[in-house]
């Protein structure tokens, strides 16, 4: 025995050591009466609560500190509200800290594996339900239980097919046409090629009928950017050149990466940012993507002018706008 | 006998007179339940649940669930004459018209952001205690299954009012949806009753926030907590405890007392949060409409690391035979998420599988006594919290003049980098507060008290620690790595065997420890003193 290595013993539960207020009336007495302030704290609240809800005008705000110009009502009802609260908390626990039994308990364990008579007993019992119903002897009853319960399991999922219709090509076109204006967006407003400065961008979308709706699934496929470069600035190939109108470049402002609209355009640079994820386009080289998670470039629409000046779509989009999908072919 | 011991007396024998529930009641009100700060953890995530439901409840008798277009009429002038959506005109009422209706709306949406914190640091908690051992693998599945319904949960939240920002990130998930290969288009279209964002999308994820996941959250969190009563909490180990006993308090009347009491803090903080800190101010984001966007769009905390991964992630889609596979949406958005949640339900197999460990477990690990997993967890800690930060590369870029492409490099590297540092360090750290406590326990405390000795040297004195502290720091245990055979009697190798070989290998790993000190070692130094 000598040479076995002897552990480090338990010396078991410390002695409890009183609280104060277990052994001093005065501090017991002390802390019932914290006990009472806090509660008699917590009903100061609720008569904040009430008399902001009822008193206090809607229209009053107040500068505090740090939080700036505040609307007094909502304030008070809050503040009312988390006093209340709060010190009925605060209450309790400090009751119970003090005033309540402090002397820690021991329970036992009980260990969860069952007697090894009932486990076997158990155990036996669920084969011998197994074997009554005699599932492994009856293997046609089996398949075909088992056949059908999957089967079933297909009527929930066809009854929650008319959640919405097919896409059908809807994902890939939009309401694009050739010789449909760019009007602007807000406002409706026809563009001319001069109405923009060379640095100047603008918000577009197709002209509709006056009085028509525009739903926002149209507006999610057909937000149209202008962007208006000097002509030399361009470094594009013959085809996106002749896409362009005396230096105007119009993209898709749907982000071909997870669909958010491409708001930020930074003139310096000539970039267009996606403020989701960063995604960064060229607009110099065809929204092609030169920083962030996006693969493919903004689809570019080709525009031209009208026999009464203004900006129209020269074709629809030679390509599906927005995120990709799995039927998109490129 | 008191008037008032007779009424709870007779309060008493009416309840068992009508349901023979003394048995079970004597046993259950004298329950003991361990005391320590971190059990306090799962307790806030429970309130913060019952905050949610009744803020919740209020919010419902006003919002409107609908994306019918109306014009908003309301005091808020900026917005005055706007076309807008039902659900976000009635967002904008409960705000400016319903007495208290904003503070209801900022603790709703203060209770989520609770609720997910509790979450995350009760599940590290539970994690880094090794509290997850048997019995309790079931409670951590339920757990995992928690924390990913909060995401949900949470997102489609602060989906419904339909404001810019929320309809961004609705937007963002519809990408996600129509990236799947195959069916992506299909479940897009379904989902949202046709093309993006359709009419349907506001009252559909209002039944699925308000019935479908609340019913599923009440049923697992009441089979989590019917569990942690049966079963019995976990408790630190320290003087006294066992893995066969409980060392703490019982439920009546002390806990029902910090329990309940805590339920009221917990609620008035929360209360407090939405009476002074805005939160979700919608009436800035305008209205949604899939053409514009506000810059810095930032999801809630809980996504963060989902749209940071999504950020992060190379631009690569494969186009072939007339099919887009977009490997920049589905990495970052679904596989990546995917292995991270799998691994996490999983790992109390992994480790149990690892290390051989069979056994029932109700004394927690100290954290500096399992190396691995704790640096296995810090390890994945790291990577969530690169990702994370790269959810707010915008916002970072901008506060401290960094370009976006600095930041995004950082975390593209630095999520590969890191977390295997992370592992390395962590480890390290373990080990070294593993020598220390040997140390504490065979050298004493340090008094910081210089004796001169006679010989003229110059020593530190040091006492010896107590009794409980010295059983405190040794009474883990230290296993030894599995030894499993690697080849067959004839030396040859077979398949199971070098399954075998994998589970040594991960076991040696998971058995590295500075050996305990023990009362042998002890006595052998006190005798050369």
């Amino acid at each position: 025995m000598s040479n076995e290595i002897e552990l480090i013993k338990d010396p078991g539960l410390p002695a409890h050591v009183h609280r104060s207020t277990d052994t001093d009336p005065k501090a017991a007495a002390r802390a019932e009466r914290q006990v009472a302030i806090l509660f008699g704290l917590s009903a100061l609240g609720t008569i904040t609560l009430i008399y902001s809800y009822i008193f206090i005008k809607d229209d009053v705000f107040v500068f505090i500190p740090i939080l700036g110009q505040t609307h007094l009502q909502q304030l008070g009802i809050g503040l009312g509200m988390a006093l209340a609260l709060f010190c009925i908390g605060a209450g309790l626990i400090h009751w119970a800290k003090t005033l309540m039994p402090d002397e820690e308990v021991i329970a036992q364990r009980h260990e969860f594996r069952s007697e090894d008579e009932d486990r076997s007993e158990f155990i036996k019992t669920v084969k011998e339900g197994a074997s009554a119903a005699g599932l492994g002897r009856r293997p046609l009853i089996k398949t075909t239980l088992g056949a059908a319960l999957g089967l079933s399991a297909l009527s929930p999922i066809l009854l929650l097919r008319d959640l919405g219709p097919l896409p059908k090509d809807d994902l890939s076109k939009t309401s694009w046409k050739a010789g449909t204006r760019l009007v602007t967006d807000p406002g409706d407003r026809p563009l001319r090629p001069e109405d923009l400065e060379v640095g100047a961008v603008a918000q577009t979308l197709p002209e509709i009928e006056a009085g028509a709706h525009r739903s926002l699934a149209d507006i999610g496929k057909d937000a149209v950017l202008l962007i208006r470069l000097r002509p030399e600035e361009f470094n594009l190939d013959a085809e996106r050149l002749s896409w362009t109108h005396e230096g105007i470049i119009a993209f898709s402002k749907i982000c071909s990466h997870m669909g958010c609209a491409v708001a930020l355009y930074e003139q310096q640079t000539k970039h267009l940012l996606c403020p989701c994820h960063q995604s960064t386009f060229d607009v110099t080289r065809a929204a092609k993507v030169i920083f962030g998670p996006s693969a493919r470039p903004l689809p570019q629409l080709a525009i031209t002018v009208d026999a009464d000046g203004y900006l129209v779509a020269q074709a629809p989009f030679t390509e599906p706008v927005g995120p990709s999908f799995w039927e998109r072919s490129s | 006998m008191t008037a008032r011991e007779r009424i709870a007396g007779n309060v008493a024998g009416y309840v068992d007179d009508r349901t023979g529930a003394a048995k079970w009641m004597k046993k259950n009100l004298t329950k003991v339940f361990p005391d320590h700060w971190s059990f306090l953890l799962g307790e806030i995530c429970l309130y913060s649940f019952v905050i949610l439901l009744l803020s919740g409840t209020f919010l419902t008798f006003w919002f409107d669930p609908s994306m019918r277009e109306v014009v908003y009429e309301g005091s808020y002038e900026p917005l005055k004459g706007l076309e807008m959506s039902a659900a976000y005109a009635s967002t904008l009422d409960i705000s400016f018209e319903v007495r208290g209706g904003l503070l209801m709306r900022q603790i709703h949406h203060w209770a989520a952001l609770i609720f997910m914190v509790g979450i995350v640091v009760h599940l590290m908690r539970v994690y880094f205690t090794g509290a997850f051992r048997k019995p309790r693998e079931f409670n951590w599945i339920i757990g995992v299954g928690l924390l990913t319904l909060g995401i949900v949960e949470g997102f489609l939240g602060y989906s419904l009012p339909d404001d810019l920002l929320s309809g961004t990130g609705i937007r963002i998930a519809e990408a996600i949806i129509q990236a799947l290969p195959l069916v992506g288009s299909y479940l897009a279209f379904f989902a949202f009753d046709g093309a993006f964002p359709g009419t349907a999308f506001i009252p559909r994820i209002y039944t699925v926030h308000v019935l479908l996941l609340p019913g599923i959250f009440l049923a697992l969190i009441t089979v989590h907590l019917m569990l942690v009563w049966y079963q019995k909490h976990t408790q630190f180990p320290g003087p006294g405890r066992t893995e066969k006993n409980v060392v703490g308090y019982p439920l009546m009347p002390v806990y029902m007392a910090k329990a309940g009491g805590f339920f009221f803090i917990v609620f008035g903080v929360t209360a407090f949060l939405g009476a002074v800190a805005s939160i979700n101010p919608i009436w800035l984001y305008g209205p949604y409409t899939p053409g514009q966007v506000s810059a810095g769009s930032q999801p809630d905390w809980y996504m963060g690391w989902l749209d940071g991964l999504v950020r992060m992630a190379p631009p690569i889609e494969t186009h072939a035979l007339g099919h887009t596979i977009s490997w920049n949406i589905l990495i970052p958005g679904l596989i990546l998420p995917g292995i991270m949640f799998t691994g996490l339900a999983l790992y109390p197999f992994i480790e149990s599988w690892a290390t051989g460990d069979k056994r029932e477990h109700h004394l927690l690990d100290r954290p500096r006594n399992t190396p691995n997993r704790t640096a296995i967890g810090v390890m994945a800690l790291t990577f969530t919290l690169v990702s994370l930060i790269n959810g707010g590369n915008d916002i970072i870029a901008t506060t401290f003049h960094l370009t976006i492409n600095q930041m995004m490099w950082f975390s593209r590297i630095a999520i590969i980098v890191l977390p295997p540092i992370a592992f390395i360090i962590t480890k390290r750290l373990c080990l070294s507060l593993q020598r220390a406590d040997r140390d504490l326990v065979l050298h004493g405390r340090e008094t910081g008290r210089l004796v001169r000795m006679p010989s003229g040297e110059f020593v530190e004195v040091h006492e010896p620690i107590s009794a409980e502290k010295a059983w405190l720091l040794t009474s883990h245990e230290q296993l030894a790595p599995l030894e499993l055979p690697e080849h067959d009697a004839s030396g040859v190798r077979r398949a199971g065997l070098i399954k075998n070989k994998i589970r040594n290998r991960v076991s040696r790993a998971a058995a590295v420890a500075v050996p305990k000190a023990t009362e042998t070692e002890r006595r052998e130094l006190e005798g050369h003193h």
